[in-house]
């Protein structure tokens, strides 16, 4: 690497050839949260009660379950692409920051998965008492 | 982590001079001046400097000129054309970036006009900031016309006036370096972002009718530093002195980006 002129040190290791993909992806899973969170808030406020059998009963159907799945997907899946922008922004260290990224990506997919498990327990388990 | 505190020789520490006007006049300013000189060893200071402003031109470069040609001859700072066309005396003005020439003393806030060099730059003496990095960046976008296909013989390549408007406002960047040295994002990864100058430069040639390295020119852009740590802050736009919009640019090369892929 041309470390040794100015024009070396700005041409680096050269262009990764990546981050449109990631860069959009950040606005389409910024749209998909828009929309299915606008459904979530209009959903549970046309709720009858709130109670926690009402709730259960609701995430039974389909029409509840996959849509709110949808947005756990594309909540974290969107908190996942922000943050490594900030991660990157701002831990400059190369360990720190490979180690943070993991942690990102270890949190994100598992707590998406925690969710999407629980709403599958729900959506599939027995009626509540 | 990004550096948050400044290294320890650019911390501002002792009380710098103070020089009075000796003027009898009644309408006096005092100009807050940024003073470094590496070769000293001490560290910065800040002197101020009060100006008689019935006998100083109108701008903030008047004001300069006149205390480096009658107080203070040390002052160092870069100026030439005096008229907002070199962008040499890029500077930090009373919080803000602009340029000296064509800021206007009476424009910046009333009390002392504190003036210190483009931020985040390393300085080479006074308000003179080192640009070697910032021109690399430059050099490395190729701004220049490339093409395959061969000059016309004898004539010039042309262009319809419809796509000469395209790089109305683009041509008018003076490389002044307001803008880059005013972006967050640049403070923070200049080592490997190019910065909203020098990509509304790097749009002046992908928006360019006679161009034909396009697809080259996105490919060496396309990466997650170079292009994509602007989160349009929209710092360049509010601080440039000519009135461009490279934040308006930068989304216009993302755009080209992404209609490539889908």
């Amino acid at each position: 690497m041309g470390t040794g002129t100015s024009l070396g040190r700005v041409r680096g290791l050269g262009s990764a050839h990546s981050g449109s993909h990631h860069w959009w992806l950040q606005r389409v899973t910024a749209a998909s949260n828009l929309v299915l969170l606008i459904w979530f808030v209009v959903s549970i406020a046309r709720l009858p009660v709130l109670d926690h059998q009402a709730v259960v009963l609701w995430l039974k159907s389909p029409l509840a379950a996959v849509p709110l799945l949808l947005l756990v997907i594309s909540v974290f899946w969107h908190l996942r692409l922000g943050l490594q922008v900030f991660i990157e922004d701002y831990v400059h260290e190369e360990g720190g920051k490979i180690a943070l990224l993991l942690l990102l990506n270890a949190y994100a997919i598992g707590a998406a998965t925690l969710c999407v498990f629980s709403i599958l327990k729900i959506a599939f388990g027995g009626v509540p008492a | 982590m990004a550096e948050f505190s400044l290294p320890k020789n650019s911390k501002i520490k002792s009380r710098g001079q103070s020089y009075k006007s000796t003027s009898e006049g009644k309408n006096k300013r005092t100009f807050k001046v940024y003073r470094y000189d590496p070769d000293s060893g001490e560290n910065p200071r800040y002197d101020r400097y009060e100006l008689d402003l019935d006998q100083t031109g109108p701008m903030v470069l008047d004001a300069l000129i006149k205390i480096k040609n009658e107080v203070d001859p040390t002052l160092t700072f870069r100026r030439s054309c005096r008229e907002g066309i070199c962008g040499s005396c890029a500077m930090n003005m009373d919080g803000k970036n602009g340029l000296a020439c064509t800021t206007s003393i009476e424009d910046c806030k009333g009390g002392e006009l504190q003036i210190t060099p483009l931020p985040h730059q390393e300085v080479v003496k006074d308000l003179v900031p080192d640009l070697t990095h910032f021109y690399a960046q430059y050099a490395s976008i190729k701004p220049w016309l490339q093409t395959a296909t061969p000059a016309p013989a004898g004539k010039e390549r042309l262009q319809s006036p419809e796509d000469r408007e395209k790089l109305d406002g683009l041509y008018e960047c003076i490389l002044c370096a307001c803008c880059s040295t005013s972006c967050p994002s640049y403070w923070w990864n200049s080592d490997r972002f190019l910065g909203p100058a020098i990509l509304l430069q790097a749009y002046r040639w992908l928006a360019d009718s006679r161009d034909e390295m396009t697809g080259e020119r996105l490919d060496e852009l396309e990466d997650p530093f170079r292009l994509y740590r602007c989160h349009t802050i929209m710092n360049c736009a509010n601080t440039c002195p000519k009135g461009l919009n490279p934040a308006k640019a930068i989304a216009e090369i993302k755009k080209m980006q992404v209609e490539r892929a889908v």
